[in-house]
């Protein structure tokens, strides 16, 4: 747990314009994407912000169509809070944390279109691709937001469609490319004080009044989350699409 | 019959340290049957017939009269609970939180320690369930106000602090802060330039298997603050047995005599680590 | 997929020399790393051949739910998981009937090397993390899980040595003993036991078996096994030892 005198230094440094990482209120910690690192997945990453690292995996197999959508194959997006990751994330179902983080998680990827589903299709109304993107933490530093959600656009970005030959699932040597549309990225920020910084580290979610999680793709506002039982002032939230949209350039540039 | 193992070896648990009955086993090290065998990750160390091993890691356990910090986990009606950085929690009672009556009445406990707060406590009790207890009361214990807590792998401390408190003082003078190190791994920092006395207490947790660590502090000290060991010796105000490194500490707050990890003054044993 | 017996490979040995090309006593090519979970008291990671696994431990700590509570001793509780994704057909997460059991039985392995008198009450938090399955993953699990431990400075009175061994077929159809079962040696051979050893000990703390073997069979499994284990305790100790080797003066 974090002391008195530790949430007092935080919120000292952020009333002053620093971090007592030594980053300014608008830095990102160093960024590493790595894509390819589990050969069973169709498509994989891991992707660590400063402390914070998680896994995330693609698997593709065959589903019946929603009846509403008989012609589009599915995306569905988990992620838990995997107990190897943080003395405090617990063995056993998914809390509402972890539930919060795959739904936000899930929001940005799937909401915003960035799957192709209407080429997931094999027969209309009987089958198509399912594709289950799931993501794990693997060391808990703050800001699993926005790792999720660029380890999950890494694996999606460099994951291969299995085929389906004589009935049966064929996933090797597979060079066709899952159908990716568009490129999301999220932002978080927390509030400390008057301040909102970007990309918070565990402690400083700890001291936060609130956090605020957008959802960028091409220019737009695609998912939005506010957290924490804190509040955000108008002012704060166009602040923080202004920055969101900035940042999201430079997270852009890991998906290449 | 015979040693197998070198004083200061590396082993993991289950290594065969030495072979017969002459070698009795210490810390960190067990008899099967005729052998001594490492049960921890760790450095060996050779004393006459003793045969131990210095852990590299793990967690802090409670021993009595031990000087820690604890961080109030929870107030409740006539008791704190508060983290010591390892498996057991600690207790501390009304009566043992101040000099002064507190009347639980009257008094709101969370007025006296809240949660999150710092205190720097000594253990009093652990009683056959194993329940801890720790007291505010007693020269040098309070609740901290101001400064850094750091937390650092309790297997390190020993290191830390240093002999007769050597290591700890030298990193007070040099950085001019004042600092405690509880035997828990919590470590309080206040003044001076603290993130120099924090980067020193890093620096020897992540090097402290490595032999010659004193002359490397003093020498990544000295560089640090372009001050000589010799300087920094120079600048002590006379010793006396009484006074120790508390004559560099800043005025006394709240009208009690406030000890740190002090010099190598008898009385001042508590306060202590083990020898390198 | 299911296993479709067309898939069935006409050998999985042949004059020595096994599908991926290792002598029968070969093990994969391993890799052992401390220290990659940095949150966790102690950790290891694990590669061999194509099987990846990660074991954190958290721990001693307090135990909850207070009710499993041991009053004299701690409690060792492996948590076995696999990635959805570690393996072809996406495993559903949260543990099925095969995790559970697995979990049971590590933790049952490490529970007898572990010192566990000196933390009454607490708990010994083991999560096991299988990354990608090429079979032996809870061997795997287990080297990972008993480095993570002494990793983290839990006193135990011994490493824990895991691997597999089992029999596997010629193009006649007769049966070999091979060390360290990679997939298809898992899916077809002849029948496959999970094994570990305290080595300095000399106990055995693991033993599954499924398929058919003669007692001798076992005995020569078991001999060549603990031939292979010495090279896997070699690792363990090494890979334990590394961070505090480096840089060191």
């Amino acid at each position: 747990m974090i002391s008195n005198l530790e949430a007092k230094r935080i919120r000292d440094a952020v009333a002053s314009g620093t971090r007592t990482d030594g980053r300014g209120i608008d830095d990102f910690r160093p960024i590493k994407v790595e894509t390819g690192v589990v050969a069973k997945a169709e498509g994989s990453a891991t992707v660590s912000i400063g402390g914070t690292s998680v896994i995330a995996g693609i698997k593709m197999n065959l589903g019946t169509p929603f009846p509403d959508r008989p012609s589009e194959g599915v995306l569905m997006t988990g992620a838990e809070l995997s107990p190897m990751a943080h003395n405090e994330f617990e063995a056993g179902p998914p809390r509402e944390d972890a539930i919060e983080l795959a739904r936000v998680i899930d929001r940005s990827i799937r909401e915003a279109g960035v799957m192709d589903v209407s080429k997931l299709c094999i027969t209309e109304g009987e089958k198509v691709w399912m594709a289950n993107l799931d993501i794990y933490p693997l060391n808990a530093d703050g800001n699993l937001f926005d790792a999720g959600v660029l380890a999950g656009m890494a694996a999606l970005n460099t994951a291969k469609m299995p085929e389906y030959v004589d009935e049966q699932v064929v996933r090797e040597n597979l060079k066709k490319q899952v159908p990716v549309a568009h490129q999301v990225v999220s932002v978080t920020f927390a509030r400390i004080g008057d301040a909102l910084v970007v990309d918070p580290t565990r402690d400083e979610l700890e001291v936060s009044e609130a956090r605020l999680t957008v959802g960028v793709c091409e220019g737009k506002l695609v998912a939005l989350q506010k957290g924490g039982d804190g509040s955000l002032k108008p002012e704060m939230v166009e602040d923080a699409f202004k920055r969101a949209l900035k940042h999201s350039q430079k997270l852009l540039k890991h998906l290449k | 019959m015979s040693e197998i193992a070198e004083n200061r070896q590396l082993v993991v648990p289950g290594e065969v340290l030495a072979e017969g009955m002459d070698y009795l086993p210490g810390d960190g090290a067990y008899r099967n049957q005729k052998n001594i065998l490492s049960s921890t990750l760790g450095l060996v160390e050779f004393k006459g017939r003793l045969v131990k091993v210095i852990p590299l890691n793990g967690k802090y356990m409670p021993k009595k009269d031990d000087p820690v910090i604890g961080i109030v986990k929870e107030v409740g009606y006539n008791k704190w609970t508060l983290d010591l950085n390892g498996p057991y929690d600690a207790f501390m009672l009304v009566g043992d939180a101040s000099d002064r009556y507190i009347d639980t009445n009257r008094d709101k406990l969370a007025s006296i320690f809240g949660v999150g707060d710092a205190v720097i406590c000594q253990i009093k009790k652990i009683d056959e369930n194993l329940a801890v207890f720790v007291t505010a009361r007693g020269p040098g214990l309070r609740k901290l106000h101001e400064g850094r807590i750091i937390h650092v792998k309790a297997a390190k401390i020993p290191r830390i602090i240093g002999k007769s408190a050597s290591m700890v003082k030298m990193i007070k003078e040099f950085t001019g802060t004042r600092m405690f190190v509880g035997q828990n791994g919590i470590i309080w920092v206040d003044g001076g330039d603290e993130a120099l006395a924090v980067e020193a207490v890093r620096k020897i947790e992540a090097e402290a298997h490595v032999p010659g660590l004193t002359d490397r502090m003093k020498a990544f000290l000295s560089e640090k603050t372009g001050k000589t060991f010799e300087e920094i010796e120079a600048s002590r105000p006379s010793e006396t047995p009484s006074t120790g490194a508390r004559g560099f500490q800043p005025p006394v707050r709240e009208a009690r005599e406030f000890r740190e990890n002090a010099g190598p003054s008898g009385e001042d044993d508590l306060f202590q680590g083990e020898s390198e | 997929m299911s296993k479709m017996s067309d898939d069935k490979p006409k050998f999985l040995i042949k004059s020595g020399k096994r599908l991926d090309g290792r002598k029968p006593d070969e093990v994969r090519p391993m890799e052992m790393t401390v220290g990659v979970i940095p949150n966790a008291d102690g950790s290891a990671m694990v590669v061999c051949g194509k099987t990846k696994v990660i074991a954190a431990v958290y721990g001693p700590r307090e135990l909850h739910p207070r009710h499993q509570v041991l009053n004299h001793k701690a409690r060792v509780r492996v948590k076995y998981n696999m990635l959805s994704f570690s393996v072809e057909d996406r495993k559903r997460p949260g543990p099925g009937r095969r995790e559970v059991e697995i979990s049971k039985v590590l933790s049952e392995a490490l529970e007898r090397v572990v010192l566990t008198d000196r933390f009454p009450m607490c708990a010994i938090d083991v999560f096991v993390t299988v990354i990608q399955a090429d079979a032996s993953t809870r061997v795997a699990g287990l080297n990972a899980a008993s480095m993570a431990l002494a990793d983290a400075g839990v006193p135990m009175r011994d490493l824990v040595v895991s691997l597999s061994f089992g029999k596997s077929y010629d193009e006649k159809g007769a049966g070999h003993m091979v060390v360290d079962l990679e997939k298809e040696e898992d899916n077809w051979g002849m029948g496959d036991v999970a094994y570990a050893v305290a080595p300095a000990l000399n106990e055995i703390l693991l033993l599954q078996m499924d398929g058919d073997l003669t007692p001798e069979e076992f005995a020569k499994g078991r001999q060549m096994a603990d031939e292979a284990a010495k090279a896997i305790y070699d690792m363990q100790k090494q890979a334990l030892k590394a961070p505090y080797q480096e840089g060191s003066k």
